[in-house]
């Protein structure tokens, strides 16, 4: 049988975006939270329990971003441009929430600077990833080759609610990781902030679900239409359970059982996502494979790929477990 | 549609030249530092000499705040190419990006990967594991470097493609695309800069404390091994440098008629300008301090050889000649003081007052930054010279604009100047204040019991061995 190497790179770079959207996810997320821990302990602890990991989480970042340049250069080449202010302002955020990691601690007066820095930068590249997302399913205007829209396109009531869905959601896989790794205070306040996050994303969830059909007769077809909405209905019966396993676990004091619920109401949403999208990339403009690089690209890439991604899935792997555990306050990581 | 009188096009090359400025700062100090941090940590395990451990503690911190640095800023990099070079990006993609696609799959997640490790899992893994991630990270860079090179490389000299109709750049033949005429000169003319870079870096750290105490003796190493540096590879680097030039006389002749501020073809022997003013309206390079013959015996090892010059070219196809003239000088004169500063501190170590000369302290303060400059002037000359071609010879640089009107992207170019300033600006700030800090083992020891606020105003930080609890003001 021949495989269609377009498809298979459009599955690992659809990997690639989630395995940033998790993994950063709650990076970004202990930075949104900051305001609502104001000792500056506290802040020392829950930095500390990302240090070691949230540069490799955002190296997933630069994998989608560069690889969907390797293997979908056309896709790039227009949804870049037509995305420029949102990821501009993504890429200057990042920049001040990654410099704080080292910053704060390299000042006394200043620290607290920094610690905004952490926030803003956190809360807008969060804000900034949903408003490009959502700028994204609502369509982007093409001609030739090219993006043929203005430079404030992107800026929409849908996509300012996505922008927000993803902010609340960034917020909860924070506080849920911050649960399932600090102990005394700063976890019971985790826990208490995770309910209404949880109640907050559950219904931006909904609000996205019920809007994104009627934006395009396409994701309306897939979502209603019979017999591909009997699969698709999977989806929101998965969330629900999700949810469900979320509130059980934060009303029961379970540690692991919230993060990963709230990673699991990602990695739907991700899926419902792809539902609507496939076969494009651009939705009603460019599919999978009109975006494709040509053959001998693809091939070159996949070889390294196959063989390196799982590397990197084990090593990194490894890195998490040698600071696996509670965060000991005293001990700290340094 | 303009911005500030300016066109996209022109403010795109401006936001590419000063973000990718930026960012090249930082990875030319860290390269250099991650393999110094592999050597001292190994001499530390080999010989279990404290100062040793020291040292590595000392550059640790320093090394941790550059790469944050490096990092944040290489992702506007490789964003940079789809927002404001979409076009380049439709056609180049196909061969730009998988190389950039193996960067990241064999370097970035490597360094990331290890990073954690390599600065706050001594106690948890133990010494071997240890060693292993700093070495991660130190080939790490490498590798990078490797693959980064090979791209940029392939832009001055494209190999092994067709171009199909729509004007995509259709790989061919892997090897040569990344084995392309000049990346060997490239890869290794840019990795031992920042070598280069990070040992007069280190021997300034060296020899500024030095200045103030000369027994000590962690400055002692490092100004040592910073001097070995220089003394060895600033040589292996002149070398290195004219067979780079030498390629680039074969294959992009103009950009060396541009270096060498040469409009007319001397068909029996150049002159080498030493200073000048090039300029292109007139075709001429004014107020020129010329030796005879002497351009032409060092590029083409010959007194009569034939250099061609600018007018050569369709004025369309020339390089501005100004910029890559100045900064080749500025990059081939700090060569030359290095290799000064190199044989001095062998003269002076072969006498036995390696750490009792002041005035060579003094100068290897002064050339600190030495390594920094060369290197940004030697990409100015690289690039400035490719122009006005992204892909030498196939793809214009106006053809490789994406369709952003003129106020976008001159926004985002403020919005980049003002944050890059700041951001960077006070991180150099930290950066010399942590290279103030005396590396005395002193100075280490006692911090631990020291209590909440530390002495010299420096915290202690994500990147050290302190125990949270021992921090400050809480
Ligand atoms: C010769 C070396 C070299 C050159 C020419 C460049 N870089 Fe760089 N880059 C590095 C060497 C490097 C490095 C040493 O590997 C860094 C520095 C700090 C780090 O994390 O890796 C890095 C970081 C770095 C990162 C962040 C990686 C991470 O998340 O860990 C990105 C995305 C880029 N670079 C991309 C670029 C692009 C698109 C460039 C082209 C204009 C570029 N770099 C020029
Ligand atoms: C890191 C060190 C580098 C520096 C300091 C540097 C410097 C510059 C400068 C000054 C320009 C503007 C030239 C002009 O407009 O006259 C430029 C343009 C450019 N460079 Fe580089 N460069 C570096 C590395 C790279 C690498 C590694 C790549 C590719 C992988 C690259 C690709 C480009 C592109 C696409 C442009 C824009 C188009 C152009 O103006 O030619 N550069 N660079
Ligand atoms: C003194 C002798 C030197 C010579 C003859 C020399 C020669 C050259 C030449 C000809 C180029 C342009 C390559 C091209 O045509 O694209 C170049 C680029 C460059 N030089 Fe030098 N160089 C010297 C010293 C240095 C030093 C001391 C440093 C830094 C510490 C340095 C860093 C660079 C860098 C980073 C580039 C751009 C990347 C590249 O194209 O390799 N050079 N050099």
């Amino acid at each position: 049988m021949e495989i269609d190497l377009s498809f298979v790179w459009a599955g690992i770079i659809a990997f690639a975006v989630l395995a940033y959207v998790v993994l950063d996810g709650f990076d970004l997320g202990i930075g949104i939270v900051f305001p609502f821990f104001r000792r500056r302990r506290d802040r020392d602890v829950m930095t500390n329990s990302i240090a070691p990991v949230w540069d490799g989480n955002e190296t997933w970042l630069v994998l989608g971003g560069g690889g969907l340049m390797a293997v979908f250069p056309l896709a790039y080449a227009i949804i870049m441009p037509a995305l420029y202010m949102p990821i501009i302002l993504m890429l200057v955020s990042l920049i001040f929430r990654g410099v704080a990691f080292e910053f704060r601690w390299r000042t006394h007066h200043e620290s607290h600077l920094w610690d905004f820095g952490f926030w803003i930068g956190s809360s807008v590249a969060a804000l900034m990833q949903g408003i490009a997302l959502g700028a994204l399913v609502q369509g982007i205007a093409v001609r030739g080759r090219q993006y043929a829209g203005g430079w404030w396109d992107w800026l929409t009531p849908f996509s300012v609610l996505t922008g927000v869905a993803v902010l609340v959601g960034y917020a909860l896989l924070g506080v849920t990781w911050l649960n399932l790794k600090t102990s005394g205070e700063i976890q019971a306040r985790s826990a208490k902030l995770a309910r209404p996050l949880s109640l907050g994303l559950l219904a931006l969830i909904g609000a996205v679900s019920l809007w994104t059909p009627f934006i395009n007769q396409m994701y309306f077809e897939r979502w209603f239409g019979w017999p591909i909405a009997f699969f698709s209905s999977f989806v929101p019966l998965l969330l629900a359970l999700c949810a469900f396993a979320l509130w059980h676990g934060l009303t029961h004091d379970r540690h692991l059982q919230p993060f990963l619920s709230a990673l699991g109401l990602f990695v739907l949403s991700f899926v419902g996502l792809g539902i609507s999208f496939y076969p494009y990339m651009i939705p009603g403009v460019l599919t999978i494979k009109d975006a494709a690089a040509p053959e001998s690209s693809l091939k070159f890439l996949l070889v390294g790929a196959v063989v390196l991604v799982p590397m990197i899935l084990a090593y990194t792997a490894y890195a998490y477990w040698v600071f696996r555990g509670k965060i000991d306050p005293e001990e700290g990581y340094h | 549609m303009t911005f500030l009188g300016l066109e996209a096009e022109m403010l795109a090359r401006v936001q590419f030249a000063f973000t990718v400025s930026f960012h090249f700062l930082f990875p030319a100090f860290s390269i250099g530092t991650a393999s110094y941090l592999a050597v001292l940590n190994g001499l530390w395990l080999w010989k279990r000499d404290e100062a040793y451990l020291k040292l590595f503690e000392y550059w640790k911190t320093i090394f941790a705040v550059t790469f944050a640095m490096g990092v944040v800023s290489g992702i506007v990099m490789s964003y940079q190419f789809g927002t404001n070079w979409s076009a380049f990006s439709d056609k180049a993609g196909p061969v730009i990006g998988p190389l950039m696609g193996y960067e990241v799959l064999t370097a970035f997640f490597l360094e990331a990967g290890f990073l954690g490790i390599a600065l706050f899992g001594r106690k948890r893994v133990g010494d071997a594991a240890h060693m292993a991630a700093v070495a991660m990270v130190a080939i790490g860079t490498l590798i990078s470097a490797t693959w980064i090179t090979a791209a940029n490389s392939w832009m001055h000299t494209p190999a092994g493609f067709s171009v199909d109709t729509n004007g995509v750049f259709i790989p061919e033949d892997w090897w040569q695309i990344i084995f392309n005429p000049s990346f060997p000169y490239r890869m290794t003319h840019t990795v031992m800069a920042a070598f280069l870079t990070t040992a007069f870096a280190v021997g300034a750290v060296g020899a500024w404390h030095l200045l103030r105490d000369r027994t000590n003796r962690q400055a002692r190493i490092m100004f040592s091994m910073a001097m070995w540096m220089a003394a060895i590879v600033t040589p292996i680097q002149i070398f290195v440098g004219d067979l780079h030039g030498l390629n680039t006389l074969k294959h992009q002749p103009a950009k060396i008629a541009a270096m060498e501020g040469h409009y007319e073809t001397h068909k029996d022997g150049a002159p080498l300008v030493l200073f000048g003013i090039p300029d292109d309206e007139a075709e001429t390079t004014r107020y020129a301090v010329e030796v005879p013959k002497l351009g032409s015996l060092i590029l083409t090892h010959e007194l009569d050889g034939e250099i061609k010059g600018l007018k050569e070219w369709p004025r369309d196809q020339r390089p501005p000649a100004l910029m890559p003239f100045i900064t080749f000088r500025i990059m081939v004169g700090l060569g030359f003081l290095m290799l000064g500063v190199g044989l001095w501190s062998l003269w002076a170590r072969w006498k036995g007052n390696l750490y009792d000369t002041p005035w060579l302290h003094r100068v290897c303060v002064a050339m600190g930054g030495s390594g920094f400059v060369a290197v940004l002037a030697g990409w100015y000359t690289t690039e400035v010279g490719r122009q006005p071609w992204t892909v030498y010879g196939h793809l214009r640089t106006a053809q490789s604009l994406s369709p952003v009107s003129a106020p976008a992207v001159g926004t985002s170019l403020l919005i980049f100047i003002a944050v890059y300033f700041v951001v960077f600006g006070v991180g150099v700030y930290y950066l010399l204040k942590l290279m103030r800090r005396p590396p005395t083992p002193l100075d280490m020891d006692q911090e631990l019991d020291a209590g909440p606020i530390r002495t010299a105003g420096v915290m202690p930080g994500a990147a050290q061995d302190y125990p949270i609890g021992g921090r400050h003001g809480d």
